[in-house]
């Protein structure tokens, strides 16, 4: 049988249910089987979405592993991947394994449900970047804020009702206007189909409220500034591996969200209000990097870092060139796995010390130097050090930027400045200095668990600093057809408005 | 013979009203324990279950008796099914609680039965004397399940006020039919169309009938500003009486309402849809509102129920089939959404009694998970996450008022469903992330059936595939009774 016309994409979605129902049938105290069977059903996952990126035909822009099954009537259920999806759902069962191991041992209670809330969760987010029908989408977007929530409220922090709450309702609202959106696009278009929609031209007009209402929804998800203030509180009280996955893919939909919808549907709108989204983008790498230089909270502090760098992302994605999109993309994926990093770097020490007080910390070094280690790589990739990931996206984004508009990578190049120091200064005082406090005295070293979980990390951290290409491959052809359909769209609007 | 067979369009309706006189004899002879009301209950599901298979027995064409008072068509026939299923259910989950309170007395079903009737010939009513007799009978049988507990201040507060605000709506209601019928000579909702639609522009005083009318309705399905009696209502009667009122009542008037404006109306659209305009702007918001501040899980629910109105007349105001079908789906959802809430608030009960305080339900994910994931499921679906079928009943709705181009009002129905969430979230909040209080006594079958299958239906009916596609077909055929 060939592999190709199986139906992968399904099965990758849905997988993580199957260990949701094994799970729940398991007796109360059955903790540790819990945790194996879903670490075993991410890892299978895992193992099946690799199998669909071997297969993975990079010369084409199409959508690959399509499949169609009738649904609600007009609306199918229909999924695929094309180069731009493909690194997004890898990315996702691709850190699932590494979340469930970090919570081990740090989560105690009520092991089943968190469990199965994390098993939910892979599920919807597998689903958002494979769906090609906008209701399809639309739930599974909508959708995983109910495990995120769950996640963030049981499990969390002392302030985790606010935070959870802060997060579902801002980012519910953002999503109901593209609700919106999507239902005069369905009444445009006569279909819901993302393929179809695709080359679907849409009036001047209508592309101006159809971007702003997906904006709406994806500038909250990124986020972007003004509308990023729920990510702080939200990183801050969510388990560590909650943070991770927020961190690293729930932002991600929001500049999928770009890439997949706003750009090629709404080319128009996307280059008239091309301004609105760079200015915005550099605000926020300027303003949010200040911010993070004033935090006191190590997992504040790395959420604030989230922001400006998902800056660079909505600067690249707007430049419309393909090192831009590339870049973004590349940004994206690299913060994925950084920002994860960061995250479970911080998780470390949490466990040790239940406090995430930068204070608190200090000199960890002499007694932690593989910790050290971990947490240096992660440094300097977050500052964009080249030879690290960090730096490709950086650094192809803002060239991108540089020939598109000078004033903007002009400003935004100041976050490599900024970044470097509230890292620096962050890694100096967590790690550096004399072991002074009493309190850090008896602090052990990284577990073989925790050395597990990190050095996949740090592996792909350091072999995408050098070598690039699998990840550009992979995007190549789809952001070329990308930037070619939306370059031909514009100047069939200007050849209009010239006539 | 032949004449019995040219009543064949009203055996629902006389099997209902002849079951309940039997059950009513059955009753009055028996010695009154609660076992002879519990047989008597049973009995009345049965008759319930007869009438529903009455309705499905019925030919698929549309159906006049009376000179057009009395019409079956699909949507009539759908609706009462509806009716019929949630009234069963209602009725069922009555009798562990009224049990507990040792009122498990016969005429209880009895006068669900004869509200049950009302609301059929409601849902039938092909004409201004039709409605206004099927809207009364119904009436005057919730007025006394509202104060079912006569020993009960709040429950005789309840049906006291419930009794006085609706006899002034039905006056109201009469005094715009009377309007109408003065103004076009007819109270026959097809004579009243063709003579509102002659005239060309809309005659005044037609137009003040039709307001008149429409207030009188308005206030059976609560939507603001003739809301005032429900939250009251919902507080002081009996919780079983509520679930009844929440599901089959709500459901009987919405279709009524449906029936009255598309049927009698269809000429008088844009006069018609302001209304409609403004009670569902009004009922989001006040719903979303209200609610926010309430401890009391009933009273909590009242106000949802008219925040869910408002949301299914956005469905209305879009006056077109996918509108009408939304409606059908909005209400369809919403009686087994709120059948499976009032299963789950039946179920909060202690050693010392019933409770109905919303902090009561602290870390109930503690000590019984299956029903908090229950209660948590019917929440997020009544906020209309997705995959929950709350979702799709807003989804249907807002899809057709967006192809109406009402796009002001979806963006405040948007605006109030992101509102209410927050009240639905706070309830999910208790449940599960609150210290554990003192447990509840173990869910009973009947309601932990009811929560269970209310739930599962919310979760799978729109996800898993096929179904969601007949149950739409199955709500578009309905809708395409009417012309638009």
């Amino acid at each position: 049988m060939n592999v190709a016309n199986a139906p992968l994409l399904s099965l990758v979605t849905f997988l993580p249910l199957v260990g949701v129902a094994f799970i729940a049938f398991l007796p109360r105290d059955a903790v540790q089987n819990a945790r194996y069977i879903a670490l075993w059903t991410t890892l299978v996952t895992f193992a099946v979405s690799l199998l669909i990126w071997i297969n993975f035909d990079t010369t084409t822009a199409n959508f690959q592993f399509v499949e169609e099954r009738p649904w609600l009537g007009v609306f199918t259920y229909r999924v695929g991947v094309d180069g731009i999806s493909m690194l997004f759902v890898i990315l996702t069962t691709f850190l699932m394994p590494l979340c469930i191991l970090a919570s081990w041992e740090s989560v105690e209670t009520r092991v089943k449900e968190y469990m199965m809330a994390f098993l939910v969760m892979e599920t919807l987010m597998v689903g958002v970047f494979c769906a090609l029908d906008l209701v399809l989408f639309y739930l599974f977007f909508e959708a995983s804020l109910i495990p995120m929530f769950i996640i963030i409220g049981v499990w969390g922090g002392p302030r985790r009702v606010y935070a959870s709450f802060k997060f579902f309702l801002y980012t519910l609202l953002g999503s109901l206007l593209m609700l919106l959106a999507m239902m005069a696009m369905y009444w445009h278009a006569g279909t819901t189909n993302v393929i179809t929609l695709l080359s679907t031209k849409f009036p001047a007009e209508m592309q101006w409220w159809l971007w702003l209402a997906f904006f709406a929804s994806f500038a909250v998800k990124l986020p972007m500034w003004p509308v990023h203030t729920w990510l702080p509180d939200a990183h801050v009280e969510a388990p560590t591996a909650g943070s991770v996955i927020l961190a690293a893919i729930l932002l991600k939909m929001g500049g999928y969200g770009f890439l997949r919808f706003s750009v090629p549907m709404f080319p128009i709108a996307s280059q008239e209000l091309a301004p609105l989204v760079f200015a915005l983008s550099v605000i926020a790498i300027i303003y949010t990097s200040l911010v993070a230089l004033a935090q006191e909270d190590v997992k504040k502090l790395i959420a604030y870092s989230s922001v400006a760098h998902m800056g660079f992302v909505t600067m690249g994605i707007f430049t419309f060139t393909v090192q831009g999109i590339d870049g973004a993309i590349f940004q994206m994926l690299s913060h994925g796995i950084v920002s994860a990093a960061l995250f479970l770097c911080v998780g470390v020490i949490y466990d040790r010390m239940h406090t995430r007080e930068i204070a608190a910390y200090g000199g960890l070094v002499n007694r932690m130097p593989i910790y050290a280690f971990c947490f240096m790589v992660f440094t300097m990739a977050n500052v964009g050090l080249p030879g690290t990931s960090g730096f490709i996206g950086e650094f192809l984004t803002l060239l991108a930027a540089f020939k598109t508009n000078t004033w903007v990578a002009f400003l935004a190049t100041t976050s490599v400045v900024l970044s470097a120091s509230y890292m620096l200064y962050l890694y100096r005082r967590v790690i550096f200095g004399a072991l002074e406090k009493a309190s850090l005295k008896a602090i052990t070293d990284m577990t073989p668990r925790e050395i597990i979980v990190m050095a996949p990390l740090v592996i792909l951290t350091i072999l995408f600093g050098f070598y690039p290409a699998p990840i550009l491959d992979v995007t190549a052809a789809s952001v070329k057809a990308l930037v070619q359909n939306y370059e031909a769209a514009i100047n069939t609007a200007a050849a209009a408005l010239a006539r | 013979m032949s004449q019995i067979a040219s009543l064949a369009p009203l055996f629902p309706e006389l099997t209902l009203a002849i079951g309940a006189m039997v059950l009513l004899m059955i009753g009055v002879f028996r010695p009154e324990t609660d076992e002879a009301g519990r047989a008597v209950g049973w009995l009345a599901i049965l008759v319930l279950v007869l009438a529903g298979a009455m309705v499905v027995l019925q030919p698929a064409e549309a159906m006049q008796m009376f000179e057009g008072a009395f019409v079956v068509d699909g949507f009539a026939r759908l609706m009462k099914l509806l009716v019929l299923g949630g009234s069963a259910i209602a009725l069922l989950l009555a009798f562990d609680d009224l049990t507990d309170i040792r009122q498990m007395k016969f005429e209880y079903p009895v006068l669900i039965l004869l509200s049950v009737t009302g609301m059929l010939v409601m849902i039938s009513a092909g004409d201004l004397i039709s409605l206004y007799l099927g809207l009364e009978m119904q009436s005057l049988a919730a007025y006394v399940l509202a104060s079912y507990r006569r020993d009960q201040v709040r429950s005789s507060e309840a049906g006291l006020k419930y009794f006085v605000l609706g006899s002034l709506a039905s006056g109201m209601l009469l005094y715009g039919a009377s309007l109408v019928y003065g103004f076009t000579g007819s109270t026959s909702f097809a004579t009243i169309a063709s003579a509102a639609s002659e005239g060309g522009s809309a005659n005044i005083g037609l137009i003040f009938g039709l307001v008149f009318v429409l207030v009188g309705i308005a206030f059976k399905i609560s939507a603001v500003p003739f809301h005032m009696w429900t939250p009251d209502v919902y507080e002081g009667a009996p919780t079983p009486v509520v679930a009844f009122f929440a599901s089959a009542t709500k459901v009987a008037s919405m279709a009524l309402l449906i029936r009255l404006i598309f049927n009698a109306f269809p000429g008088m659209t844009p006069q018609w849809q302001q209304i409609i305009v403004f009670l569902a702007i009004a009922s989001m918001l006040l719903g979303s509102f209200a609610a926010i501040g309430q401890q009391n899980i009933k009273r909590l629910m009242a106000y949802s129920s008219i925040g869910h109105v408002g949301f299914a007349l956005v469905g209305l105001a879009a006056a077109s089939q996918e509108g009408t079908q939304g409606v059908i789906l909005y209400m369809a959802i919403y009686l087994v959404m709120t059948l499976g809430v009032f299963a789950c608030i039946s179920a909060m009960r202690r050693s010392d009694g019933p409770t109905e305080d919303i902090s009561d339900l602290a870390g109930l994910a503690q000590h019984n998970l299956p029903m908090a994931f229950v209660f948590g499921a019917l929440m997020f679906s009544l906020a209309g996450i997705p995959p929950f079928a709350g979702f799709f009943a807003k989804f249907y709705v807002f899809l057709a008022a967006i192809n109406a181009g009402l796009y002001t009002l979806t963006v405040i129905a948007v605006l109030a469903s992101v509102i209410a969430a927050y009240y639905y979230l706070r309830i999910v909040k208790v449940i599960f992330f609150d210290e554990p209080k003192e447990a509840f006594l173990p869910v009973r079958s009947k309601a932990g059936v009811v929560m269970t299958v209310s739930a599962i239906l919310m979760l799978f009916a729109f996800i898993v595939p096929y179904l969601p596609a007949s149950l739409i077909s199955v709500a578009d055929a309905a809708a395409a009774s009417f012309r638009y």
